[in-house]
């Protein structure tokens, strides 16, 4: 590893911004799913970085499991999108305001 | 290369072709993550979103990390964007978003503020102070042993990580269950029954619930009539889901 830790963590923390920025100003509920990935590659980013900077494989199972929960959570949630979609034909999340219908 | 002038040690890059490669990832990196967010269409977003991801890859080789890369490019870029697309064609939502429509005023400023805050102060943080990195060695498991990279983390994630490795298989039932479930058809007229509410606009919502709270809901066709003209729509994207729901399962 020859570019040193701290360009990673900046880079990382500069994406997990941006997928936190987009997050808060998208209304769209899938490009919202989108950003939320964003952050966990940002996630990501860090764990292999550190895990290499400090030779522990922790890192890289941490990655193995971020990915089983990102693929998890989009499932889910593009299946909550898609039973809300069935009521309200649409995506925005400022329409799904009620609990009931 | 980059900003190797720079007299802080920590910032120093220090073999010119692996600080070309991180710049090069980083800045596929940034760019897609500006896509995401621009991006007006879903489906430019989740393209975006595969160059993110590809840089990401990048990054992860530049580690030494080649199977993470490989599991990256192929769980992300391969079966999650896919599962994207596949939603949002399927939704037909690949249209523009309504940007103008903006409920709370002073949202975007405030977020791009508070985010350009924080994320500047992790970068000074990470720049002008070493105990920002955290400990400088661990007690964790070996990163290279005998066998090579994918051989050490498979024997880690069956003997150090077990118990987190069968919760991701419990998780991963509970979303399948869960994905079934939730856009299950209810064809016993009771609950969900869908066609009558697509197409309705948000001001016949509002009428009938700010009324009575919690009739007039369910199973009543719409008030304005739309009924006939999407039904029709609907009842093609009904095949094509039943077709579509065995392809999401295949993507997992």
């Amino acid at each position: 590893m020859t570019v040193s830790l701290p360009w990673y963590m900046g880079l990382s923390a500069v994406l997990f911004g941006l997928g936190a920025l987009g997050l808060m100003i998208r209304r769209n509920v899938l490009v919202m799913y989108m950003c939320i990935e964003l952050m966990l590659n940002a996630a990501n980013i860090a764990f292999v970085a550190f895990a290499q900077k400090l030779n522990d494989l922790g890192g890289q199972a941490a990655v193995f499991f971020v990915l089983v929960v990102a693929a998890a959570e989009v499932v889910v949630g593009l299946g909550i999108v898609v039973a809300i979609f069935r009521r309200r034909a649409d995506t925005t999340a400022d329409d799904i305001h009620l609990m009931k219908g | 290369m980059m900003m190797s002038g720079l007299a802080h040690p920590f910032l120093a890059v220090t073999t010119l072709p692996d600080a070309i490669v991180f710049a090069v990832a980083a800045v596929i990196i940034i760019a897609g993550a500006v896509g995401v967010i621009v991006e007006r269409n879903p489906v430019h977003s989740a393209l975006s979103l595969v160059i993110t991801l590809f840089g990401t890859a990048l990054i992860f080789l530049l580690l030494g990390d080649d199977f993470i890369a490989a599991v990256q490019v192929i769980v992300y870029a391969g079966a999650i964007v896919v599962l994207f697309l596949f939603v949002i064609m399927f939704l037909g939502v690949d249209k523009k978003e309504m940007i103008a429509r903006e409920p709370l005023k002073a949202q975007r400023p405030i977020a791009l503020l508070l985010v350009l805050v924080s994320v500047v102060g992790i970068l000074l943080l990470g720049a002008g102070a070493h105990y920002a990195l955290g400990a400088s060695s661990s007690t964790g498991v070996a990163n290279h042993q005998s066998g090579g990279e994918v051989a050490a983390l498979g024997r880690a994630v069956f003997t150090t990580y077990l118990l987190p490795f069968e919760a991701t298989a419990a998780l991963l039932i509970i979303a399948i269950i869960g994905a079934v479930v939730l856009t299950k058809r209810h064809n016993d007229g009771i609950e969900g029954s869908v066609l009558p509410y697509a197409g309705k606009d948000e001001s016949d919502e509002d009428d009938s619930s700010d009324e009575d709270g919690f009739s007039g809901e369910d199973g009543s066709f719409d008030e304005d009539g739309s009924y006939g003209s999407d039904g029709d729509d609907l009842d093609e994207g009904e095949q094509e889901y039943r077709d579509g729901r065995e392809d999401e399962e295949l993507v997992k």
